[in-house]
């Protein structure tokens, strides 16, 4: 369970103009699972063959503990790799695909025997151990390639390719729960590619977000919805996702329209003022400082109500309890607490909404 | 097949499965037949240029032809006489060896020489290019390249075999020399074939599944053993086809270069019919020796791709 380390890693597949993964320097700790979550074309695929060694990056080094594997082919830098789609020996049985990793490898017989057999009734293959691969339906066919990924019992680490993807949602949830508890057996490195926030969030013990070939934060899931650090992750994780409301600083005190509704240590000019709908307050009475907004329309989900307002032209999304006693068209007031309330310049966040404690009141 | 797309098109879908008669029965009102109008000119065309040639075959096949007024029914006399001529045994063998031979050759050879193609950059094209031009030459042209090419006296293989090897090689006096010849020339002609359609099938598999051979540690032999190999299943399964119905009815190069000599060396089925039907102008056993050859053909062809699709499943 090495340590892996990326050093200014960074690849262009056009030589230079372009790159899909922009230098990083980051450090995957062992046995811990990680979500690499992004939109598709972020460059998630890429880093993970930079790990896997199927690419080399074009600048950089990736060091397995203190061994710099920058240069070794795959197959020597013993990474397991699942891909979204399935990839199986197609005329060989399934115990022949699950085995032939091990046997590539020189494992002994029985070793193989006994892995083969732990990681089918890990993942429920005993019945089709003898079917030959191509027969299944895709769903198992993919249940089958993570096999093959989980088969070696001395990975550095295990990277899986969004390999839910062609499984159905039912089988999707039963899968990541073992994969969760295959994690807290074998204690492998995992780091697991998707472009789902859910699956992320509930899969990963760390979660690192990727946005054009950058890493625009990383922490726990918890940390992610509760203190985004980028614009993106703010609208990336959460549903619905974060609001992010035009504002303007001025002498420290930060005016949504014409109305103040903080205080904030920055440089005058313009800033966003990002807050989740879980954390927007909304009253018919204006309790200060609060911003007027119109109510353009209510979705009532059942457990909770999502009312949109529109604060001038911008809209705001608050999730209240359900049975929210709003009307469209009425104008409500929208007030943004401060400990959930963040401030992004240049879609960085910049700061955070501090109170007014009296300053620059009207 | 073509009976149920006549009615279909030129009806209102009504979304019933003609074999049912009795669902079906309302909806017949409404069709109508003009549809075959449209097939009309295929089955002329076709009934002009094989059906009808076909049926001349038959025809003479079982009568004697003293003259275009004067012929004689005579059952299945030819087809006897044929089937039990010595002559046409030995051709016959000599066609299935050379045949075997044929595909022994060319279908590992082609298969390998679409392995080392390159699968990328500027060498594609060129390598592409190179494979193909056998291809393009007209069969009697690539015989009489060979014709020349073989010779001992001036042709640059023969001499180089005879006075820098030291062999002694002559095709148009050795009937082994003369087999060589001519299959070494169909291997060049053909295995190019063979090539580019092994190469179609291997630039058809995704990356993914040499990145995931890679991961597994799979040798090159592994993976060209169980990536490569079972997915060229499907195109290996024409190129033996058409390499075997190509090389069973060989006919203008042999000619060309042996005249299926020394002898009968390579006096193969084609030849031999074609000396029956044109030189003695026996049109009455060369038409059921036609038959029988067309036959083994189609019986060839269908064992094995039964036998090919079979053993995919």
């Amino acid at each position: 369970m090495a340590d892996i380390r990326l050093e200014g890693v960074a690849h262009s597949y056009d030589g230079g103009r372009t790159w899909a993964v922009k230098p990083m320097t980051w450090t995957w700790r062992g046995s811990r699972a990680y979500a690499l979550l992004g939109p598709s074309g972020c460059g998630k695929t890429t880093l993970l063959n930079i790990i896997s060694g199927l690419i080399t990056p074009t600048e950089g080094r990736i060091y397995f503990d203190d061994r710099d594997v920058t240069g070794v082919p795959t197959a020597g830098r013993n990474i397991a790799q699942v891909f979204q789609f399935p990839v199986l020996y197609e005329e060989m049985s399934v115990y022949d695909n699950l085995a032939f990793p091990l046997r590539n490898r020189k494992v002994a017989r029985q070793e193989v025997d006994r892995r083969v057999r732990e990681v089918s009734r890990l993942l429920g293959l005993e019945g089709v151990l003898g079917r030959r691969s191509r027969r299944l339906d895709p769903g198992r066919q993919q249940i089958v390639s993570l096999g093959r990924g989980l088969v070696r019992s001395e990975v550095a680490a295990v990277l899986l390719d969004e390999p839910l993807t062609v499984v159905d949602p039912a089988l999707k949830w039963t899968l990541r729960s073992k994969l969760k508890e295959i994690h807290r057996d074998t204690g492998h490195t995992l780091v697991y590619v998707t472009h789902d926030q859910t699956e992320a969030l509930t899969f990963a013990d760390e979660v690192v977000v990727l946005k054009d070939g950058a890493i625009v934060q990383a922490g726990e899931p918890a940390e992610l919805f509760l203190s985004p650090a980028h614009e993106f992750v703010g609208h990336f994780i959460g549903s619905p996702g974060m609001n992010m409301l035009p504002a303007e600083v001025v002498d420290g005190v930060v005016r949504v329209e014409a109305c103040e509704v903080g205080a904030a240590a920055l440089p005058a000019g313009p800033v966003r003022i990002g807050v989740r709908p879980e954390f927007v307050r909304i009253t018919q009475e204006r309790v200060s400082p609060g911003v007027p907004a119109r109510v353009a329309g209510i979705d009532r989900m059942g457990a909770y109500d999502l009312v949109h307002a529109l604060v001038g032209e911008h809209r705001v999304t608050v999730k209240t309890e359900a049975g929210a006693p709003c009307l469209p068209d009425t104008v409500e007031f929208l007030h943004f607490p401060a400990e959930h309330a963040f401030l992004f310049r240049d879609e960085v966040r910049c700061g955070a909404l501090a109170p007014l404690n009296g300053r620059g009141q009207a | 097949m073509s009976v149920a797309g006549g009615q279909v098109a030129g009806e209102v879908v009504t979304g019933e499965a003609p074999a049912e008669e009795e669902a079906s029965r309302a909806p017949l009102k409404r069709r109508d037949n003009r549809a075959w109008w449209l097939v009309l000119p295929v089955v002329l065309s076709v009934a002009f240029t094989a059906v009808i040639p076909l049926m001349t075959v038959v025809n003479f096949s079982v009568q004697d032809v003293f003259s275009p007024v004067d012929r004689v029914f005579v059952g299945l006399e030819w087809f006897q006489s044929i089937s039990r001529d010595p002559e046409v045994r030995a051709a016959l063998v000599r066609t299935l060896l050379f045949s075997a031979q044929v595909l022994l050759l060319e279908i590992p050879l082609g298969v390998a020489l679409a392995v080392v193609m390159p699968r990328r950059g500027a060498w594609v094209s060129v390598a592409l290019v190179l494979v193909a031009l056998p291809l393009l030459i007209p069969w009697n042209v690539v015989g009489t390249i060979w014709q020349i090419f073989a010779r001992g006296d001036i042709g640059l293989g023969g001499w180089t075999i005879n006075n820098v090897l030291g062999i002694n090689f002559n095709y148009t006096l050795d009937p082994a020399d003369a087999w060589i010849t001519v299959l070494v020339m169909d291997v060049w002609h053909w295995t190019p074939l063979v090539a580019l359609l092994a190469y179609a099938g291997l630039r058809s598999i995704p990356e993914p599944y040499f990145q995931a051979a890679q991961i597994d540690a799979a040798s090159a032999w592994a993976t060209f053993r169980h990536i490569q190999l079972p997915r060229l299943r499907g195109v290996l399964t024409i190129a033996i086809l058409l390499r075997f119905m190509d090389s069973f009815m060989i006919y203008t190069e042999p000619f060309v270069v042996t005249g299926g000599g020394p002898g009968n060396a390579t006096s193969f089925l084609s030849i031999l019919l074609s000396k029956i039907a044109v030189g003695q102008f026996d049109v009455g056993p060369a038409a059921a020796f036609s038959l029988l050859y067309f036959l083994i053909v189609q019986v060839f062809c269908y064992v094995f791709f039964t036998v090919l699709t079979r053993s995919g499943r």
